[in-house]
């Protein structure tokens, strides 16, 4: 590899232990990918340190300390270094546990107690505490071309496509390292020739709701894999929760980070522009056939029409979309039978309790709550068995993860199952 | 093994020398959401290889995919012992890459013929990764000499 003096001094040791282990863990990833040299970075966001009931116990015999967690695990050295505060504009992404609504997540004291102390060990070492999915609805928006270091499939898929900033997708082990370092393997997304498109999808129907756009993340991904889409035909504009959604979606049933919508996106103004010097390896149709297919798959785990939990917020809602629930449930009480848990991040939580938003929810017996989600947090409600979720991604996870059958639907499907216990979805 | 074993030849992605029966699978693997790390064993709802785990074997696989929290979980199933014991695969992506770093694994990518072609399940794999060879002793012959 080639190495700048800065770069080979931290190898060496001369900006101390953690920075020197860093580089190393660096080093190995970049050999392993076959990078030649790092890239600056001064954006990262990950999960550094995060403790779990689990690393507490297997570090037990270090104390279970924050340094020996971001030493061991995080930076995977065989010693205990310690952990200086970051140089580099460094985030914490989604945990475990909301601090305010951990007893409705059924989470132990003990639990909670790990959870905060690596928080606070965390911010204590200059990170950004945003403990969301979402880092791009909570101030963290880096500029058009701008080198990030992102973990979150969801997160990365935004921040290469619409944003137009540039990341691969990155995992806690070497997000941890780049905070330390500001350096990451030049490779993949951060080069111009890897960010052509290598698909084309021509969308014969219409897709305008929030709905639409999941299911055509879903068929992208599982139809490209890991490859770049580039979508032409029958779309309007997708704001902003339309692009989480297929983003999410797409990242999901196969592992696209970095997509293109011809006369929406930035590095898609035309077709030609989004392939650059290549042809599409694949020329493929999105019609009602195809949408008929993903809505099928994505209710491939729903059989029992009573629905007991109904989850909304992935990725975690926009403010948009709190306010639409918060339409949806139009004053009336959810079913006795059901329960309703809005996932969302602190920063958005906040303005929707100013906003009377999440008294609303309360009021009809839902649940607005941080930080996490069913599935990251493993959390369900007591006695879960059906669940009705309108994000592609959660029924893609959720029902592996926790063996509960799932119907996917719109937010109106969800919030109406909410309100009478069963499920009334349609096929678009 | 070597006289009547087929060789490939790829690049070294994480060195060491391992070998061990392989599981094969022509599906991607996602790693959170995909996998149970404390049992090694693949979840995700459809994959060819749900319920089957990957503990000790040879992992012949297209590549990684799904969320970025493949490296980690990945990482857990060392920490817990079920990690396999080498990864051949196609497809380079930073979540592979990092998983095989830190799980230690020896792993090789970048292949002469297509390993996924050239190897099944229940086959002997010989893998010297630092020297980007793969030695393949067919199921059949396996049984043989055993």
């Amino acid at each position: 590899m080639i190495l700048s003096d800065e770069e080979r001094a931290m190898l060496d040791g001369g900006s101390g232990p953690a920075r020197r282990k860093a580089m190393e863990l660096l080093v190995r990833y970049a050999e392993a990918l076959g990078a030649e040299r790092f890239v600056e970075t001064n954006n990262v966001a990950g999960v550094p340190g995060a403790s779990s009931p689990y690393l507490n116990n297997y570090y037990k015999q270090h104390g279970g300390s924050y340094d020996a967690i971001f030493s061991l695990f995080d930076l995977d050295s065989d010693e205990i270094v310690e952990v200086p505060k970051m140089n580099v504009h460094s985030c914490h992404l989604q945990g475990g546990i909301d601090p305010e609504n951990w007893q409705t997540l059924g989470a132990k004291p003990e639990h909670l107690k790990i959870s905060q102390d690596s928080e606070q060990a965390a911010a204590s070492h200059d990170i950004k505490i945003l403990k969301t999915c979402t880092p791009y609805l909570a101030g963290l928006v880096p500029g058009k071309g701008e080198h990030c270091a992102w973990m979150e499939s969801s997160a990365v898929v935004y921040c290469n496509s619409v944003l137009g900033a540039r990341t691969n997708t990155e995992g806690r082990e070497s997000t941890s390292a780049a905070m330390l370092t500001g350096r990451i393997p030049d490779w993949g997304f951060h080069r111009d020739d890897f960010r052509f498109g290598s698909h084309h999808i021509d969308v014969q129907v219409p897709v305008e709701s929030v709905m639409d756009w999941g299911m055509l993340g879903y068929f992208a991904g599982a139809t490209v894999g890991e490859r770049i889409p580039v979508l032409t035909g029958r779309y309007g504009k997708p704001d902003l929760v339309r692009h989480k959604h297929f983003g999410a979606a797409a990242a999901s049933s196969g592992g696209v980070e970095l997509y293109h919508v011809v006369g929406v996106t930035p590095e898609a103004a035309t077709r030609e522009q989004a392939f650059g010097p290549k042809r599409p390896v694949a020329e493929i149709v999105y019609g009602p056939a195809e949408r008929r297919g993903v809505y099928e798959t994505l209710n491939a785990n729903g059989r029992d029409a009573d629905v007991d939990y109904v989850m909304l917020g992935c990725p975690h809602a926009a403010l948009d979309q709190i306010q639409e629930i918060c339409r949806l449930l139009d004053g009336k009480k959810i079913s006795d039978k059901c329960r309703l848990w809005v996932f969302t991040s602190r920063t958005v939580r906040t303005i929707a309790d100013q906003k009377g938003y999440s008294k609303i929810i309360r009021d009809a017996g839902g649940h607005l709550i941080t930080d996490t989600c069913s599935a990251i947090g493993q959390a369900l409600p007591p006695e879960t068995k059906v669940a009705a979720l309108d994000s592609a991604k959660q029924v893609h996870y959720l029902p592996a993860i926790m063996g509960i059958q799932a119907w996917f639907g719109s937010t109106a499907d969800c919030i109406n199952t909410a309100l009478t216990g069963r499920w009334a979805g349609r096929a678009p | 093994m070597s006289d009547r074993a087929i060789t490939l030849r790829g690049r070294r992605v994480v060195g060491g020398v391992a070998e061990g029966e392989a599981l094969v699978t022509r599906d991607t693997i996602s790693g959170w959401g995909g996998v149970n790390p404390m049992t090694g064993t693949i979840i995700e709802t459809r994959h060819e290889l749900r319920g089957v785990s990957f503990r000790d074997k040879v992992l012949v696989f297209p590549g990684a995919k799904g969320s970025s929290g493949w490296s980690a979980v990945f990482h857990f199933s060392r920490l817990a012992g079920m990690a396999p014991k080498a990864m051949l695969f196609n497809e380079m992506t930073t979540k592979i890459a990092l998983g095989a770093v830190v799980m230690r694994c020896p792993s090789v990518t970048d292949f002469d013929q297509d390993p996924l072609a050239v190897i099944e399940t229940g086959d002997w794999v010989r893998v010297d990764a630092d020297a980007g060879v793969v030695e393949v002793l067919k199921k059949a012959a396996a049984r043989k000499v055993s």
